[in-house]
């Protein structure tokens, strides 16, 4: 049976994605960043999974206004970066993982969790620079993903608890996968930013903190934060963080903290990761 | 009945939700065209021409030609298909945070490194509410 081994939270700013595609990673700025993924790497070799299940956001990419779908799962094949108006990132195909996928669909659907599914799409900095800073710069991803996009660019996201409760659900339809695969769960975005209006470059690093604590301890406390909580405090941006709560929601009650990492600032963003494990 | 916006007396902050969306559809729209390096090119050939394209408003219009982004998020534009204009200008995510601050970019990107905008400075963080 597959088998999820471990939740990874990471911040998606496609500026370090940028720092490594143009071999800037040793410059000054970038320096503590990288540093702080290093044990990540390591921890990684160890820990390769088959699959990721990759929830993050679409960045007016895929999505325009045309079509904007709260859930969407990537059912193809393969999905290539996308050229996000300066050309795609030099960074390999995604392949997909579509058996699992569609079975994950079936099984969140039949939860009462309307997926879109989508089988044809582009992947942009939110899908890709998380793979970058886990895996570093392969020729290949060394496992497959499936893309998970939620919507959180038109007003309202999907609430912090409905996501908590998809998660659940994303993890019942792991378990029920009948074939021997070490599936991850990864939740991306965040941690406080704001990238418009007179209060961008807004940073609020006692919220973050308390967010990773909670999202090792007492996740439920933070699935009940309210949309406009987070717009005040972690920025109208911060609102990513509900994506974490998907990965939080698909482990187990009990879990692990692994590794933390904390940094202010890349571009506008406060970077947070965390890699948590199932503690039993 | 009206919607409930909790979310309208945030200082500096414009929540990009549905009656924004709807104002702001063509605009996103144009926005949106500049991923595609042709259009990019004809845009910088003639902006102008290019907007006229577009069922935008003339105010809509003036605000991408004067790069004004509080202005353009104000009539329904959102930050992220707005990044397609300045990503054609050869210009950053932290240019454009800059800009609509009204800091330099200088002066906001040592702000950043001093760890970011304090959430006290404007009293927008009020006593966590929870549904």
């Amino acid at each position: 049976m597959a088998q999820l081994t471990a939740g990874i939270a990471c911040s998606h700013v496609p500026a370090i994605g940028a720092a490594m595609d143009l071999g800037k990673t040793a410059e000054p700025y970038w320096v503590p960043l990288f540093k702080g993924f290093e044990p990540s790497r390591r921890w990684m070799v160890q820990n390769t999974p088959d699959v990721v299940f990759l929830v993050y956001n679409d960045h007016a990419t895929a999505f325009s206004l045309d079509m904007i779908p709260t859930f969407a799962i990537g059912c193809a094949e393969e999905f290539k970066p996308a050229d996000e108006g300066w050309g795609p990132r030099p960074v390999p195909v995604v392949k997909g993982h579509p058996e699992l996928a569609s079975h994950i669909t079936q099984s969140v659907i039949q939860s009462d969790f309307d997926l879109t599914i989508v089988n044809r799409m582009d992947v942009d900095h939110g899908l890709t620079v998380p793979l970058s800073l886990m895996f570093g710069q392969p020729s290949a991803w060394p496992c497959r993903v499936i893309p998970f996009a939620v919507n959180v660019v038109q007003y309202p996201p999907p609430s912090g608890n409905r996501c908590y409760q998809l998660g659940s659900a994303i993890r019942r339809a792991i378990d029920s996968f009948d074939a021997d695969l070490k599936v991850q769960i990864w939740g991306t975005g965040g941690m406080s930013h704001q990238l418009q209006g007179p209060r961008a470059g807004l940073i609020n690093k006692d919220f973050d903190t308390q967010f990773l604590d909670k999202l090792v301890s007492d996740p439920e406390s933070l699935a009940r934060i309210a949309h406009v909580q987070y717009i005040r405090e972690a920025g109208s941006e911060g609102i990513e963080l509900v994506m974490w709560l998907i990965m939080r929601g698909a482990l187990d009650a009990q879990v692990r903290e692994v590794h933390r990492f904390y940094h202010v600032p890349a571009s506008n963003t406060a970077v947070g990761h965390m890699i948590l494990e199932n503690a039993r | 009945m009206s919607l409930d916006k909790p979310y309208l007396d945030i200082p500096g902050t414009t929540v990009f939700d549905a009656d924004l969306a709807r104002k702001g559809y063509h605009l996103n729209s144009f926005c949106m065209s500049l991923m595609k390096a042709d259009n990019r090119t004809r845009f910088k050939a003639g902006e102008r021409a290019y907007l006229d394209e577009w069922q935008m408003t003339e105010e809509q219009k003036q605000g991408v030609l004067a790069r004004d982004y509080n202005r353009l998020i104000e009539l329904g534009g959102n930050i992220y298909f707005l990044a397609k204009i300045f990503a054609t200008d050869g210009k950053s995510f932290q240019y454009a945070a800059a800009s609509m601050t009204g800091m330099s970019q200088e002066a906001y990107a040592k702000m950043m490194l001093s760890g970011g905008r304090s959430p006290k400075e404007d009293g927008a963080c009020k006593a966590p509410e929870t549904r």
